[in-house]
């Protein structure tokens, strides 16, 4: 196992190397310049080549991506073209909305919907079947901001329970930070209850006909017991897959929920520095996110193995 | 199975308990919420600040900040009078090639460094690298002296009338006041510190691009004593601290200037307006009463537009009315106004706009058409979709232009994308243009200097879409140097008259945007940028 998990690390390598060659050529291969986005309406022809050539713009795209690669080596992304904010600052800052929100939508869904799924697929073509399948379907069907909207407006504007936006970190105040990751949580649990609910029920229903459950049942087994214990666990492979792909989407941004909510989250920040072509920020938010996928896989994969012991990597 | 039930049921009491507990505490919590501090005015501001060094860009996001941390020897008050404002006064030699700007008493940089001239010398003779006002300006000067710390002299090659409204000028590139040590930093690059002597201090440690700029009150600054008016004026601070606050989301700003989180938004869309102007105790306000000019720009080094008749008939295919229907749609907000030097200023005039003014006359516009040698290859509009207040206008002009019998090819793309290729001289098959539309604020082109589009420099030194108009230029020379504000006019109409004649941009409208604040907060000041001192905050 050990040996297997150094292996997926060791993989990763080309990966992430690839990655990083495919964004920085993306990027350069994208229309915009931002040297011409620094300079504004009144730049003449020369300023914006001085700035062109402050930024290295003008070098070798091959040379770029050395000096840029040779940099990352050493743990340096680089600093914002337009604010000179150093980018490792920039995405610590936006992390901790972005995994604050992501922990708590995926454990409110988990113990939602785990439960839900169990149910429907055990009272399978009942009305309880019936009716948590329509849950996930107007959780799937609602836009995430038509619900943050109304979230918003029943809690904050009408009732006036909870702020309308903003976070404050769980360390600065936890009473403000609940107040705050509250309607985004319920925001974006609407989705995943759906998401995990609806793969729970199809995973179940799969494992529940099968011959051990049979076998279980007829051996005398508590019906909790061979739901919880043998059949929810059958069916946990691709759970948790949902719920590690879920949670990794989560990290790499919500934009949607993020805006409405005001959370200065990893989303925002990758969408601002698309738009303002701030290719040191969108370089080092990608290769991020793409390290936290490759890092999610692999703790999926590892999960696979706790839950299902036939499962071996050689 | 009865068993699972029962047992799941128990266990799910203490769990639904436990919800419903976290989500009451939640609540109570919001209910006894801290109120926000009297002395923190939250803002929410129309756009993110970015780049920090006012000098290096025209954003005016940055412009704003610069208000914030620096100042200015001179300032215009509402009446567009120069007034002074770090400087206690100036003096010009009999010739009119000799000013002496004397410093005023008290003026402190944030890091405790007295302002001296010969900041003020670095300060404005890097603004003159950069802004156009400026460099027309530094053209003009002979030497730079500072006989002591509280002296600037400046000597001029020859008489030029526009020495003071440059220092002066209200917008984008403000001539700001920084350290000489900072001042010395090459024009095309960032200061690296903020430092000004401005009455806020910018608050680098909590500075999140994208999330906030927070600033607090310079204790040390010495307003003048002259009431406030646009940037002139005592500038006194009545609160602590200003943050401003990025709100990606139109809809999310409002809701939180309904329920207080926010003392004061700077640009509320207008399509919300309706809906705010039902909030009790929310004041909406045009703050910059000359508001902004939205144009149409033409790319004259390639065909159709380098045929002056193709230029006249798009201009006569177009009225500003459709224009600002489409964009603003209330009139409370928009005036047709001919004058490329905005309307409400002194050099307002009319003469002639009569084709942008007036409703389309499609069939003049088919003749001129018909008349000139465009041969119906499709018009390159660009077409900046992110960007609320520039994604009306070619939709607009592309109808028009249609109906007036041109083919338009309107390229929907992002505003940086537009930035980058409107850069671009080649020739539209090279993925090159023909029109793209910007707005300007009014302190951005209200004189010919300071009015990029009638710049006839052509493709060297010109601006985007480089009209080579010697006669334009020729004008704006004459009007720099005239002495007397008549002669001005008078420069300035003629320069109007043959800016529509040649069809150097077509003006769409002009347009104010007003600005919300709750009741919490008054002194909110009219000027050509959003100002926070005078404005103080109870609960």
């Amino acid at each position: 196992m050990l040996s297997y998990i150094l292996r997926r690390v060791l993989a990763a390598i080309p990966v992430m190397i690839f990655v990083a060659l495919f964004v920085f050529l993306l990027l350069r291969l994208s229309p915009g310049d931002p040297a011409a986005i620094i300079a504004g309406d009144t730049a003449t022809p020369e300023q914006l080549e001085q700035i062109r050539e402050r930024l290295g713009l003008n070098d070798p795209l091959l040379v770029q991506f050395a000096d840029w690669g040779w940099r990352l080596l050493q743990g340096d992304f680089g600093e914002s073209i337009l604010s000179g904010t150093p980018v490792t600052s920039m995405i610590a800052d936006r992390m901790e909305p972005t995994i604050s929100l992501a922990l708590t939508t995926i454990v409110l869904s988990i113990v939602i919907a785990v439960p839900l799924g169990v149910i429907a697929a055990w009272k399978h073509g009942t009305i309880i079947d019936r009716v948590v399948m329509a849950i996930s379907v107007l959780g799937f069907s609602v836009p995430v901001f038509v619900i943050a909207y109304v979230l918003i407006q029943v809690f904050a504007i009408n009732l006036k329970w909870l702020p309308v936006q903003g976070f404050t970190s769980i360390f600065d105040d936890p009473g403000t930070f609940a107040q705050r990751i509250t309607l985004p949580t319920l925001t974006l649990t609407s989705l995943y209850i759906a998401l995990i609910a609806r793969i729970t029920r199809t995973s179940m229903l799969e494992t529940l006909g099968e011959d051990f459950v049979r076998t279980a049942r007829a051996k005398g087994l508590a019906e909790r017991r061979v739901l919880m214990k043998h059949a929810l666990r059958n069916s946990a492979v691709p759970i948790v897959t949902v719920i590690g792909i879920g949670f990794a989407l989560i990290i790499s941004g919500v934009v949607v929920t993020e805006s409405v909510f005001n959370l200065p989250g990893i989303g925002r920040l990758t969408v601002d520095a698309v738009l303002a072509r701030d290719y040191p920020v969108i370089q080092g938010v990608i290769l991020l996110a793409s390290l936290l996928y490759v890092g999610i896989n692999l703790l999926i994969d590892i999960a696979y193995v706790i839950l299902d012991p036939r499962i071996r990597y050689a | 199975m009865f068993d699972f039930l029962a047992k799941t049921g128990r266990r799910a009491a203490p769990r639904r308990r436990t919800a419903a507990a976290l989500l009451a505490g939640a609540a109570a919590t919001a209910l006894l919420a801290t109120p926000l501090s009297a002395q923190t005015l939250k803002v929410v501001m129309h756009s993110s600040l970015r780049v920090l060094d006012p000098i290096i860009t025209t954003a005016y996001m940055s412009r704003n900040h610069g208000y914030m941390v620096f100042d200015t020897l001179f300032a215009l008050d509402e009446e567009y009078n120069i007034k002074p404002q770090m400087a206690e006064g100036y003096t010009v030699s009999d010739d009119g090639l000799t000013y002496t700007i004397t410093l005023r008493d008290g003026l402190l940089f944030h890091d405790g460094a007295p302002v001296t001239a010969t900041d003020v010398i670095a300060s404005l003779k890097r603004w003159g690298e950069r802004d156009g006002m400026g460099q027309k300006l530094m053209s003009q000067i002979a030497s730079w002296d500072a006989p002591d710390d509280k002296t600037v002299v400046i000597t001029l090659s020859e008489p030029y009338g526009l020495l003071m409204d440059s220092i002066a000028k209200p917008s984008s590139n403000v001539p700001f006041i920084m350290p000489a040590r900072l001042a010395e930093t090459p024009s095309t690059e960032g200061v690296p510190e903020q430092i000004g002597s401005g009455p806020f201090k910018f608050v680098q440690d909590e500075f999140q691009p994208g999330v906030k700029a927070v600033y607090e009150k310079f204790e040390e600054y010495v307003p003048r004593d002259e009431p406030p008016s646009w940037a002139s004026g005592g500038k006194v601070v009545k609160v602590d601290r200003v943050e401003w606050i990025v709100m990606a989301d139109a809809q999310t700003a409002m809701n939180a200037i309904m329920s207080g989180e926010i003392d004061y938004w700077e640009a509320p869309p207008y399509d919300l307006l309706p809906v705010l102007e039902t909030v009790p105790d929310l004041t909406i306000h045009v703050i910059n009463k000359m508001g902004s000019t939205t144009i149409g720009r033409y790319n004259f080094l390639h065909p159709p537009f380098d045929d002056l008749k193709v230029r006249q008939a798009a201009m006569i295919a177009m009225n500003q009315q459709d224009v600002m229907d489409a964009m603003i749609g209330n009139p409370d907000y928009y005036t047709i106004c001919g004058a490329m030097f905005m309307c409400g200023t002194p050099l307002e005039t009319e003469v002639g706009a009569e084709g942008v003014m007036e409703k389309d006359d499609l069939d003049k516009a088919k003749a001129l058409l018909a008349e000139s040698s465009y041969d119906g290859t499709p018009l390159v509009i660009m077409h900046p979709t992110d960007v609320g207040s520039l994604r009306t206008q070619p939709v607009v002009a592309a109808q028009a232009f249609r109906d007036a019998g041109f083919n338009v090819d309107l390229q929907a793309m992002d505003w940086q994308t537009l930035v980058g290729r409107r850069a671009s001289q080649a020739p539209i098959s090279e993925n090159g243009w023909n029109m793209f539309f910007t707005t300007w604020v009014g302190a951005d082109v209200f004189n010919p200097i300071a009015n990029n589009m009638v710049n006839g420099k052509g493709s060297d030194g010109g601006w985007f879409g480089w009209p080579d108009m010697p006669e334009a230029e020729e004008l704006r020379d004459a009007y720099a140097k005239a002495a007397t504000v008549e002669e001005q006019k008078e420069i300035a109409e003629k320069l109007q008259a043959f800016a529509y004649e040649n069809a150097m941009y077509i003006p769409l409208g002009q347009f104010t945007a007003p600005a919300a604040w709750t009741g919490k907060i008054e002194g909110v000041l009219d000027g050509p940028a959003p100002f926070f001192w005078n404005i103080s905050k109870s609960e």
